[in-house]
């Protein structure tokens, strides 16, 4: 028999670090995707509520209970992340395992948001962007999940764009530390 | 150019993908070929106020009209074409 050899989306690739700044990979996470059928996102929120403690997200937002996390990542559509999603759920939503599609970095340091201003079309300033916001948007040409963490930020990407995202986001965190070298 | 999505704010340009003039959602009978036919194929191309589908690819990936001014380049309204829950 082959011995396959399991290899998380960002084998390889990281740890990658530049003066303070740090991209690592994220914990592997269960990711399920729920779309809400039409207008079926109150009695959503009710089963989140019941299973989790959590509401299903507004436009933008992601909402947490304890170690479980609901994304928002698109019109009708977010993110259960943590956990198993229970039965109930597709009673009222489509409901689908992405576990294995995304691979998630996690971009630390005090110069994570001037990194990310290289690469992300966005307003990342805590004002604009805070704890409780979630975009999907563009790093460089990839498209991407975004998230805030304490120190820094949640990146969630196609697991087929790992490479990219990796190669992109060393080249800007490069530039900054060798900015940073200079003042 | 921005475009102020309802759902996701506003966003920069290169998150948009354009389709082309808004009367693709107001499709009409096949009864009368010709009315059909213009339709499909003729399109103004006006110095001024436009109504245009857009799509929010790297965003919530929504379709929305966009009514701009392409002689000020003003955007007047950004509006979904379908809800804000999907189905």
């Amino acid at each position: 028999m082959t011995d396959l050899i399991a290899r998380s989306p960002a084998f390889g690739l990281t740890p990658v670090a530049y003066g303070a700044t740090t991209l690592t990979e994220g914990p592997w996470q269960q990711l399920t995707a729920l779309m809400p059928f039409a207008g079926q996102t109150a009695r959503i929120c009710t089963a989140l509520q019941d299973a989790y403690g959590l509401n299903f997200p507004a436009p933008g937002r992601l909402t947490r209970a304890g170690h479980t996390t609901c994304v928002w990542t698109g019109r009708g559509q977010a993110f259960l992340v943590g956990s198993e999603p229970v039965q109930d759920l597709a009673r009222y939503a489509a409901v689908t395992d992405q576990s294995d599609a995304w691979v998630t970095l996690d971009l630390t340091g005090e110069q994570a948001a001037e990194v990310l201003a290289r690469l992300v079309p966005l307003d990342l300033s805590p004002r604009a962007f805070g704890a409780d916001h979630a975009a999907r948007t563009l790093l460089g040409h990839a498209a991407i999940q975004l998230h805030r963490l304490e120190n820094g930020f949640r990146i969630r990407g196609f697991r087929s764009m790992a490479r990219t995202i990796v190669h992109e986001t060393a080249d800007a965190m490069a530039a900054v530390a060798a900015r940073a070298a200079l003042d | 150019m921005r475009l102020t999505c309802p759902l996701c704010g506003a966003r920069d340009r290169r998150e948009f993908t354009y389709q082309g003039d808004a009367i693709m959602l107001t499709r009409p009978s096949n009864d009368d070929p010709t009315a059909f036919s213009d339709w499909l194929h003729l399109r103004d191309n006006p110095a001024g106020r436009t109504r245009d589908l857009w799509y929010h690819e790297a965003g919530c990936c929504a379709w929305l009209v966009v009514e701009r001014d392409t002689v000020t380049h003003a955007v007047h309204s950004v509006a979904l074409v379908e809800g804000e829950d999907a189905d």
